[in-house]
């Protein structure tokens, strides 16, 4: 067994945690820093944190993440950080040549309590800042929130830094997709291009971190929201949000900002879920909804039906984010799938308010925690086996040890390719998912079946 | 061009001057980062007494340059401590340090080869430090979560490992661990690895050595059967290397104690000072603990290499020749010729397709050299290296350490002071026998450094920077590069392979007899792989249009 040391027996703990289902705010902070065209992330603290988020980053999407760090020694940690970050912007545009410098900060120069406008403001005067490039920053102390929050907190920091009210409203509207995969941003410029609608999308990491093989590394890959399209977003007439944790706090600061009013809704996972996104795009843009989303509609519909017989009644647990895991239950519940373990390692007290009414119909007892840990998960599935799994890879540990089928969705997902190239969200992302349940369950069913009851049709 | 330099020629048959290669490498770089560069940026040249040019290593990463270190927790918990399957290990700070540290360095464990069957390295343990903690202090709830993991799994030991807020609000885990360790009657110790401390992992390396040799070496005086007892350290077990050791030092007939610290267990620690001899793999991380152990115990240690099958043999003919038993030289010579027999076959079937193929190395603090023993052995030439947080004495050789200057990182980090043990001392050699060895050319408590070793004229650079990576690359074209993940994709959109040298991209083992033959048959597939011929679309290389008129069909 892989985890051995896992019981049954759910122990109170209040001070341990274990095998976390969240991670840092600054790794959210730099992938989020990567959907900014020509952005150089840079991660103000010990050299260790960079070096971590990079290795995170890029063993999840196979892809190469550049970041620079104030590498912070002893000395930086006594006497403040400023000296190392004015050299490092000085360095970085000098030796890598990024349009914007995005920095974060860590724990540790969070802790010291350097302050970064002030540092910023000073490489400007001392001239290390060339004309026309930009260094912006967001706040992500590791120990408030989770990876989450930091995507959150960068998305803002790209509101504030960037985004100009010039008094006229364009008709174009702005979309914040949260932390999700460069193929699900992908899908929802897609979903809105269908309708004629050309949003300013960001952050938007697509053809950053899932860029192809040219036999030429480019430093900064061709996607990315642009600084000249956060300038105008200003004057967008509308923001849409998607996902409240990680996409709603740029959204609320736009509407303060500019006075651009904000629509938050929930990420476009499965049917419902992106029928209100849909629905709402289409309200805000004045357009009608067009045949092809129809169509792509009526496919997952029919996906749904063809094969609800195996979908009904199964049991699910599910471990990730909360923006994901609220749209990902909504989704389970409308086929009639049975959500049984859910646990996110963000806290916030809205999160299980918003899962119970989700499950309120569900006949079966939900157990449900914000700010749990895969240690507990694991403990529930003991108490209470499930038919199928939802979550990153840490999750193939207990996949394994409880002979449970799982699938990868979240992240990190460091074992398997596929994530950041075909999307979940959207009607054609919920066909995937569903594709992605259906073969976990029936490669299931046909491992297990009795060689006289094995099916040839399913 | 420098006589002296070898010219390298690069695919178009062109010479490649390195000298003019380290001017474009710092031409771009702001003055004062191209001066400390460039003592960091040397072209080999091997003297008449074997002495190479100084290295400047072991100094601060520039802030903003892209490196590829990591930090001080990182070689502590990650590289050294990582790999022992018994010891709860908790990362006492915020959860992200906890995080990335779990299970992503691949260390493998044998978790039955313990009689209690303790496995906690697929569990990762944090105090998940929220913004209160760091306000109030976080000896609290570090206390309670000690408690917590004491209840709920019961081990043998538990560890704490400081991150970089820890050491800034002044958290003592020395002092909660010791209160601990009396009320719970189970070994439980402090690590002050804070990310900031030192200049790179290397300072996580010499905090987690003092604090294993203070706290758990000599804790066990049982003597455990088997002829020639030995300790191997710096060994990680990265994908099974050490469990092929293990095989050939059985098959030898040599006993192993411990090993500090792949599939390891906090038993085999606690006795570990019972051995006769400390073999050291990886010199950077754990010379520490040899020299250690020599100095309290009277154990001496060898510099040995299990990277290279030709380096196995030489590693196993030095340790029967220290033990100088006829016995244990002839069958180490029988083992090596059975041994040899597959590994000169696979030279064979490759050799015709990686000869005079080129590699360049970055990569850990032993890596980098004891891998171009592999790549030699398959013919090829490494054209470039360096280390990523070795210090002079590893590029060099410990004949420069009276000579390294101790800057004010260095003395940050604790250099314990050791005495020999009232009762445990015994030295294992006589100094005249020492002498003996020594002039046998045994190497005994030596290490020459990779620099010796390699051409004359190629180019070595210490903590080198995404763009000097890159330059390098676009310069020699060299066939296969060597580092970690965060340099990979990189390298590869240039379209040029490279071999993970941290966690040999989920392969393995490359240790030993096996491992090498799995290394030979992995890297002929990487520079002779036929996908980089793909790049290029075939309405690139035909760019003409064609057509037809509608009549002519």
């Amino acid at each position: 067994m892989l985890l051995r040391h896992t019981t049954a027996a759910v122990a109170e703990r209040s001070a341990l945690t274990v095998n976390p289902a969240k991670t840092c705010q600054p790794i959210g902070a730099m992938y989020a820093a990567l959907g900014l065209n020509g952005c150089l992330p840079h991660s103000h603290g010990s050299q260790g944190c960079c070096a971590y988020h990079r290795s995170t980053l890029t063993r999840h999407y196979k892809e190469p993440v550049m970041a620079g760090t104030s590498s912070f020694t002893e000395g930086a940690s006594v006497f403040g950080g400023q000296a190392n970050l004015v050299q490092a912007i000085n360095n970085m545009f000098t030796i890598y040549e990024p349009e914007v410098i995005a920095v974060h900060t860590t724990c540790l120069s969070e802790t010291i309590g350097d302050d970064l406008p002030q540092i910023i403001s000073k490489a400007r005067d001392d001239g290390k800042i060339p004309a026309r490039k930009f260094v912006i920053h967001a706040n992500t102390p590791s120990y408030v929130g989770t990876h989450v929050t930091g995507y959150a907190n960068m998305a803002k920091a790209m509101v504030d830094y960037f985004a100009e009210k010039n008094g006229v409203r364009s008709r174009a509207v702005n979309i914040v997709p949260g932390f999700v995969e460069p193929s699900d941003m992908a899908e929802i410029r897609r979903i809105a291009g269908e309708m004629g609608i050309t949003p300013i999308l960001f952050p938007d990491t697509s053809n950053v971190l899932n860029g192809p093989l040219t036999g030429k590394f480019a430093m900064y890959p061709e996607g990315g929201v642009t600084v000249s399209e956060l300038t105008r977003s200003g004057s967008s007439k509308a923001t849409v949000a998607l996902g409240r944790l990680a996409a709603g706090p740029a959204a609320r600061a736009m509407d303060v900002k500019c006075k651009v009013p904000c629509h938050i809704l929930d990420l476009p996972v499965g049917l419902k879920k992106t029928d209100e996104f849909v629905d709402v795009l289409r309200q805000l843009a004045g357009v009608q909804v067009p045949d092809s989303l129809e169509v792509e509609r009526g496919q997952l519909l029919d996906v749904i039906s063809d094969m609800h017989q195996y979908l009904h009644g199964v049991k699910v647990g599910i471990v990730g984010d909360p923006d994901q895991l609220i749209a990902l239950t909504d989704f389970l519940v409308s086929v009639d799938m049975i959500p049984v373990h859910i646990v996110t390692g963000t806290p916030g007290k809205k999160f299980e308010k918003r899962i119970r009414e989700i499950v309120k119909d569900v006949p079966h007892r939900v157990n449900v925690s914000a700010g749990g840990d895969m240690f507990l998960f694991h403990q529930w599935v003991k108490n209470e086996p499930v038919d199928l799994m939802i979550g990153n890879t840490y999750l193939k540990y207990i996949a394994r040890d409880e002979d449970i089928p799982l699938l990868r969705y979240g992240f990190p997902i460091l074992d398997r390719v596929g994530h950041s190239y075909f999307p979940t969200v959207g009607y054609r992302g919920g066909i995937r998912l569903l594709e992605k349940i259906l073969d976990a369950l029936l490669d299931r069913k046909d491992r297990d079946s009795p060689e006289s009851g094995f099916e040839l049709v399913m | 061009m420098s006589d002296y330099i070898e010219g390298i020629m690069d695919t178009e048959c062109e010479v490649i001057d390195p000298v003019e290669v380290k001017e474009e490498m710092i031409v771009r770089y702001p003055t004062k980062v191209a001066r400390k560069r460039a003592k960091q940026i040397v072209l080999n040249r091997i003297g008449e007494e074997g002495e190479v040019p100084p290295i400047q290593a072991n100094v601060r990463t520039i802030p903003g340059i892209i490196t590829q270190r990591g930090c001080c927790y990182a070689g502590c918990k990650g590289v050294v401590l990582g790999p022992t399957r018994d010891i709860v290990n908790i990362t006492h700070g915020p959860i992200g340090c906890g995080f990335y540290s779990w299970l992503t360095r691949r260390n493998q464990t044998d978790a039955d080869a313990s009689p209690d069957g303790h496995n906690f390295m697929p569990y990762c343990f944090s105090t998940d430090m929220q913004e209160g903690e760091i306000i109030f202090g976080g000896e609290k709830k570090l206390k309670q979560a000690i408690q917590e993991a004491y209840d709920i799994f019961k081990p043998k030991a538990i560890a704490v490992f400081s991150t970089c807020p820890v050491g800034l609000i002044g958290d003592d885990v020395h002092s909660t661990a010791r209160e601990m360790k009396k009320k719970l009657g189970i070994n439980v110790f402090g690590f002050s690895c804070e990310g900031y401390k030192g200049v790179s992992q290397s300072a996580g390396h010499h905090i987690a050595n003092n604090g294993i040799f203070t706290h758990v070496v000599g804790t066990d005086d049982t003597v455990g059967a088997g002829e020639y007892r030995m300790n191997l350290l710096g060994e990680y077990n990265i994908g099974g290397d050490a469990f092929e050791i293990e095989r050939i030092f059985e098959k030898c007939g040599m006993t192993l104690v411990s090993t500090f610290s792949g599939n390891s267990s906090i038993d085999g620690f606690a006795n570990s000072h019972t051995a006769d001899l400390n073999l050291i793999m990886c010199h950077r991380s754990i010379n520490y603990v040899a020299e250690m152990m020599e100095k309290k115990f009277g154990i001496p240690w060898l510099k040995i290499n299990f990277i290279g099958a030709e380096a196995t043999a030489k590693s196993l003919r030095k340790i029967a020749a220290y033990y100088g038993d006829q016995k244990l030289m002839d069958r180490v010579e029988a083992v090596i010729e059975e041994e040899m027999l597959p590994v000169k076959a696979a030279q064979r079937e490759v050799r015709p397709r990686t000869a005079g193929k080129r590699a360049m190395l970055f990569v850990g603090g032993s890596r980098a050299h004891h891998y171009q023993e592999l790549f030699s052995e398959m013919g090829m030439e490494t054209v470039s290296a360096g280390y990523e947080f070795g210090h002079r004495d590893d590029y060099e050789g410990r004949k420069v350490l009276p000579s390294i200057k101790i800057d004010a990182d260095s003395r940050n980090i604790e250099e314990l002071e050791i005495h020999p043990d009232p009762e445990r001392y015994r030295p294992r050699k006589r100094p005249e026998e020492i002498e003996k060895l020594k002039a046998a050319g045994l190497g005994v408590a030596d290490y020459e450094g990779m620099m010796p070793e390699m051409k004359e004229g190629v180019m070595i650079i210490d903590d080198i920077s995404q763009y000097e990576t890159d330059k390098l690359i676009e310069i020699y074209k060299p066939d296969i590069f060597c580092a970690g993940i965060k340099e990979k994709y990189a390298v590869q959109k240039h379209g040029i392979p490279l071999k993970q040298l941290h966690s040999y991209d989920y392969g393995g083992p490359y240790a030993g007899f096996a491992g090498a033959v799995n290394f030979y048959k992995e890297i002929d597939r990487m520079v002779n792989s036929k996908i980089w011929g793909y790049i290029r679309a075939p309405w690139k290389e035909h760019p003409e249009l064609s057509g037809s008129y509608a009549f002519e069909s």
